[in-house]
């Protein structure tokens, strides 16, 4: 027995093989291909914002198609999917290595997932170019590929903090954290920064992610009564904590951290959301006449409206694009070296990008990175700018 | 036509044998001249199927095997600039077969449906990097922490040693338990391990919370340091054959026995004298330590470990390779776990990348929702069902060794104690 | 410390009885499915998954259309009710014939394994339902019955502090209630509920008494999936927002509770997801305050999950279920 199921079996997987080998084909090219990959949770929680950072990079890059085209190389742009995964992220980015046309990555969304995956960029000298990272940690192990143009937790939660005891005069502050990468860390830095300006934390309490009830926390909020909420976390939650809370009563502002910036928040909290803060590190480019074109080609484009990270993902990719230019240049119009393309993001100096002006410092954190607070003043996103913290 | 050749084949061992080399070769080829072929990849692979089912002495599958992947698949990848990506690849399925080859000791040797088995792994996994980090300093004191990347060694046997603790632990409340109880059961303590994973950053700072640790330590072997898939692939090579080598001694050993016995009519085996208490322990504490060994190789790879790694989901995926490769099959659970890693790391990855260029260059439509690389979910759920319903017992079957009864009578009938003790090896009907 | 407790007492009595109740009904639809098959229905959590999302697609549509002005809310939640219960109730028998009848003579192990498949499949599938049709599967809708209202329990005297929901909170518990009430008698009093619990108690022997067996199974599964369905639109009506992976965590809970009351026992589970929500409400509301902050409201989990083990250990038959032996 055994052969003859082996036969089909083996008939089976050639012609499987047969299918597969028929979309791996290219199609052959004179030119010098050169891909730009990005990667992001294009399935899962996040996949709103992780297909925004997709478009964004994709608009850039075919924008910049005949530029390219005439110094002599084929840009083609290859979007990864992590799933706000470290594991499929690590793995994606063994790909991506593999793969000797990328020259560099937009990416990656989540913190979480860029720390290990940029381990593997470091190894292959691929620049990373994040328009979303905010953890401390992304940039603070030094490694030469990793860089962002966003501000970090250490200035987003402390930047929030100064506004909420500063501006609001808040004095007895509960803070709330999902117990995620993400939301802990932005709730710790708030949480250190308000206490260090004389503020009192009343209570520091976590929820769970995915939950739907956050009636006992507020129960707690209740019985503290604070003066200033702070939330650490991702809209779906937030946006439930706003409604219950407005439910039970509670008037007391409540803020949160770029993670409510996407109007799935106002979706999810309905009205409850008027009077909601929030910081971002992402500006409202639709404010701009420029920034308004901008959105509406990129509508008319994908049918889809901007989401936060939209305007930076394109800036990532134009700022890759520029030093990717200037490396061809350097190596007198011959495809440079990974390490080449890597030196020059890293070299980057003044980049005026749609949403945000680039320069990087030693670690990749740029010099020009800016926190905004924002209200929602109606039940619509975005909500408004009603301040803007640079370093 | 077709038919005669099958047996033709069937008959020689030489005809399959060149067979089997043409077949590899040709892959080989394929792979080692294509920039990156995935189906080459996923052919050469398939090669390791085709030994299977040869008919060569058990011994020579082994060792024909064993060069297949220590010299010619390294080889073979190492052609074009995919090399990385591939033993990327090879070794998350390494790391995969260990672990469903534990847990195919708990399902499928023991009959004790665990849903919570991939918190052994996150116990390997955190041991390495509690301790190769200065997450240690955070709670304990000591000049020699943080430790280097030359104690991987020895950490690779403590993280399966506490892994097998820990299955002990939870085996001794959960034996009370049986059938879909204990199910629930194991997946409760899952799903407690992850969360006080996540949270056991206060009052003392021990896991470091949802932040993860990260930069953990690369192995060190006499200053050669391990940081690149295709390092790591040896080292996952060398910890599948030692755990291969364990399933395979303990599967036809008494104990193996015991665990079969008590799978397929507990009282009945317990009426027989076998101790159903240390034995369904043991299945624990075997499956576990599996899982606990490769959670230390995967935290060394990743250099970062959190606890969204460790989620019900992983639990499922290590389930449904044990079951699609067939419950209690060596073999089966080997071929599962491959099939399932490289469904989830290659095909739906590249099936998804090929999709999104053809909507792309505006060729079809393919709404986001449906992309494959998001439907993971669907598939699992619908492998499971299918299985479940139509082939319980997987794509490749567990065979219980035949019993030769005449032989046996014959050999065992002036010394009758030898026959308590047949030793659990020798030439198998299984392989 | 203690007055704090004792204040927020009311609040957290309130809160937890709604969870509670919706652990309670849910629940019901696994000890109904373990009373007659002995099979963790591993599917339950996401039948009300879909029935939330029924219900919401149907409120979005009378939405869309227009009606929700034109009629009494109580008429439009009684047809989304109604909507979600059918198609929850078929969606059961739909389960049972296909996944779970092949396997009645299977090992245990095999159909708990085909229960945990179709829990994944609904969800990815319910995923791509929504996605398609939204493009999230994150789902929001307007809700009924929106007015806050405040119980002045601290009139009372005492530390005791005021409590607030919401009229459809109320809803949600009255509607609990009946369902509860309404299966008990319909168990306790009707010929096709005497039947049931025949062929729970002795499959065979039920069979030789000319009951239809597999007519009385899908019966089981239409009235538990359609309990299912039912506390999911009240569940979407209180939360206003759903997605596909609500079922999994709520329904491991409310396997929890039925456990806790005693599988197989109707009233048990009611006892059991009250129970449950309590625990759950006071262990979020308080947990951090009683540790002054060392563990917070993030172990909750591990109480509903500590209990679940606790109670399968030293008490598998539950608190109100009666000892089974077993048999060879």
């Amino acid at each position: 027995m055994g052969m003859k199921k082996v036969w089909i079996a083996s008939m089976a997987v050639m012609l499987a093989a047969g299918l597969l080998a028929a979309c791996g084909n290219n199609g052959g090219s004179d030119k010098k291909i050169i891909k730009i990959a990005s990667q992001s949770p294009l399935s899962g929680g996040s996949s709103v914002q992780g297909e925004a950072i997709k478009l964004g990079a994709q608009m850039a890059l075919e924008e910049r198609k005949a530029e390219f085209e005439k110094l002599g190389f084929d840009l083609q742009f290859t979007p990864y999917d992590d799933q706000a995964d470290p594991k499929k992220g690590v793995a994606n980015a063994e790909t991506i290595a593999a793969d000797k046309q990328i020259m560099a990555i937009v990416g990656h969304m989540n913190s979480g997932v860029a720390i290990p995956s940029s381990v593997v960029y470091d190894k292959y000298g691929i620049p990373m170019v994040s328009p979303s990272n905010t953890a401390t940690e992304v940039t603070d192990r030094k490694l030469k590929v990793v860089n962002r143009i966003v501000a970090r937790d250490d200035f987003q939660g402390p930047a929030a903090a100064q506004y909420a005891v500063n501006t609001v005069g808040a004095k007895n502050i509960f803070v709330i954290q999902d117990k995620t990468a993400y939301g802990q860390g932005l709730a710790d830095a708030f949480k250190s920064e308000a206490e260090k300006l004389g503020a009192t934390i009343a209570g520091y309490e976590a929820i769970t992610i995915g939950e739907k009830d956050f009636n006992g926390v507020i129960t707690q909020i209740l019985s503290k009564k604070p003066d200033f909420i702070f939330f650490g976390g991702l809209y779906a939650e937030a946006g439930q904590i706003v409604k219950q809370a407005r439910d039970k009563g509670v008037t007391a502002p409540i803020m949160g951290g770029d993670g409510i910036d996407t109007a799935g928040m106002v979706e999810v909290a309905g009205d409850k959301v008027v009077g909601t803060l929030y910081t971002s590190v992402s500006t409202d480019i639709t404010k701009t006449d420029a920034g308004k074109a901008w959105a509406d080609a990129y509508k008319q484009k994908f049918g889809k409206n901007v989401d936060g990270y939209s305007a930076y993902a394109y800036d990532c990719m134009n700022l890759i694009l520029n030093a990717l230019k200037e490396a061809i240049e350097a190596n007198d119009g011959d495809l440079p070296t990974r390490e080449q393309v890597r030196d020059q993001v890293r070299a980057t100096k003044d980049f005026e990008g749609m949403a945000t002006k680039v320069t990087f410092d030693d670690k990749g954190d740029n010099a020009y990175a800016k926190v905004f607070v924002y209200e929602f003043k109606a039940a619509s996103y975005p909500g408004s700018l009603i301040s803007e913290v640079s370093k | 036509m077709m038919d005669k050749l099958i047996t033709g084949l069937q008959g020689s061992k030489y005809a399959q044998a060149a067979l089997l080399a043409l077949f590899v070769a040709l892959t080989c080829a394929w792979v080692f001249l294509m920039d990156k072929s995935v189906v080459a990849f996923l052919l050469l692979l398939s090669s390791l199927l085709l030994l299977h089912y040869t008919s060569f002495p058990t011994k020579i599958k082994w060792a024909v095997g064993g060069v297949m992947l220590l010299l010619v698949v390294p080889f073979a990848t190492s052609g074009g600039a995919s090399h990385e990506a591939y033993m990327e690849v090879a070794t998350q399925c390494g790391i995969f077969i260990a672990m469903a080859l534990g847990l195919n000791v708990v399902v499928g040797f023991a009959g004790l449906l665990d849903l919570g088995f991939v918190a052994f792994f996150a116990v390997g996994a955190y041991t390495y990097a509690i301790f190769s980090t200065p997450q240690a300093t955070e709670f304990m004191s000591g000049g020699w922490l943080p430790l280097t990347g030359s104690y991987f060694w020895l950490f690779i046997f403590i993280g399966g040693f506490i892994a097998s603790l820990f299955g002990i632990l939870l085996g001794l409340p959960v034996l009370r338990v049986k059938g879909d109880y204990l199910a629930i059961v194991t997946l409760g303590f899952g799903e407690i391990t992850r969360i006080i994973f996540n949270n056991l950053d206060k009052p003392v700072n021990i896991t470091n919370g949802a932040l993860g640790i990260s930069s953990i330590q690369a192995p060190n072997l006499f200053g050669y340091h391990f940081t690149f898939p295709h390092q790591f692939y040896f080292i996952v090579i060398a910890i599948l054959a030692l755990v291969i080598l364990c399933v395979k001694r303990l599967e036809h050993s008494r104990l193996g026995r015991s665990w079969k016995a008590i799978r397929d009519n507990e009282i009945a085996a317990q009426s027989s004298g076998i101790p159903l208490i240390r034995t369904k322990l043991t299945a624990f504490a075997v499956g576990a330590s599996f899982s606990g060994m490769m959670g230390v190789v995967f935290a060394a790879k990743q250099t970062f470990v959190d606890p969204t790694s460790f989620t019900y989901l992983e639990s499922i995926t290590i389930l449904v390779m044990v079951l699609l490769g067939g419950m209690g099959s060596v073999p089966g659970v080997i071929l599962g776990a491959c099939v399932i890693t490289l469904l989830n790391l290659q095909v739906l990855t590249e099936i998804t990348l090929w999709l999104n260029q053809l909507t792309m260059q505006g060729i079809i439509k393919v709404p986001h929702a449906l992309s494959p690389s998001k439907m993971q979910r669907f598939i699992f759920g619908a492998v499971l069902i299918l299985f479940a319903i139509f082939r319980p017992n997987g794509l490749i079957a567990a065979r219980n060794r035949k019993v030769d009864e005449g032989r046996l009578r014959a050999a065992n009938a002036p010394v009758s104690a030898k026959l308590r003790d047949p030793s659990g090896h020798g030439e198998g009907g299984s392989s | 410390m203690i007055s704090d407790l004792l204040h927020s007492l009311p609040q957290v009595l309130v809160d937890g009885l709604t969870l509670g109740a919706v652990y309670a009904v849910v629940a019901i639809g696994y000890t109904l499915v373990y009373g007659i098959l002995e099979l963790i229905n591993f599917a339950h959590g996401e039948i009300f998954m879909s029935g939330a999302f029924i219900g919401t697609a149907v409120m979005l549509m009378f939405e869309s259309a227009g009606w929700l002005g034109a009629m009494p809310g109580w008429l439009a939640y009684m047809l989304i009710m109604a909507a979600a219960m059918l198609v929850t109730g078929l969606m059961g028998v739909g389960i049972e014939r296909v996944a779970y009848r092949p396997l009645r003579s299977a090992p245990k192990l095999i159909s708990l394994i085909s229960a945990i498949g179709v829990s994944f499949f609904l969800q990815d599938l319910v995923r791509f339902i929504a996605e398609l049709s939204t493009g999230s599967y994150l789902i929001s809708s307007s809700t009924l019955y929106n007015d806050n209202l405040q119980l002045r329990v601290s009139k009372l005297g005492g530390s005791l502090g005021d409590a607030f929901l919401k009229t459809n909170t109320v809803i949600l518990i009255v509607v609990a209630v009946l369902l509860m009430v309404g299966l008990d008698l319909f168990v306790k009093r009707t010929k096709w509920g005497i039947a049931m619990r025949a062929v729970a108690q002795d499959r065979e022997t039920a069979a030789l008494m000319s009951i239809n067996v597999n007519k009385v199974i899908a019966l089981t599964f239409f009235i538990g999936s359609a309990l299912g369905g039912a506390t999911g639109v009240l569940f979407a009506q209180q939360y206003g927002t759903v997605d596909p992976f609500i079922g999994y965590v709520l329904g491991i809970k409310a396997f929890t509770a039925a456990v806790l009351g005693g599988i197989g026992s109707i009233r048990g589970a009611m006892f059991g997801g009250l129970f449950i929500g309590m625990v759950e409400m006071f262990a979020s509301a308080n947990l951090g305050v009683l540790t002054s902050g060392n563990f917070g409201g993030e172990y909750k989990d591990v109480f509903a999950f500590a209990i679940l083990i606790v109670v399968l250990i030293f008490k598998p038959e539950g608190l109100f279920g009666k000892a089974v032996k077993e048999k060879v």
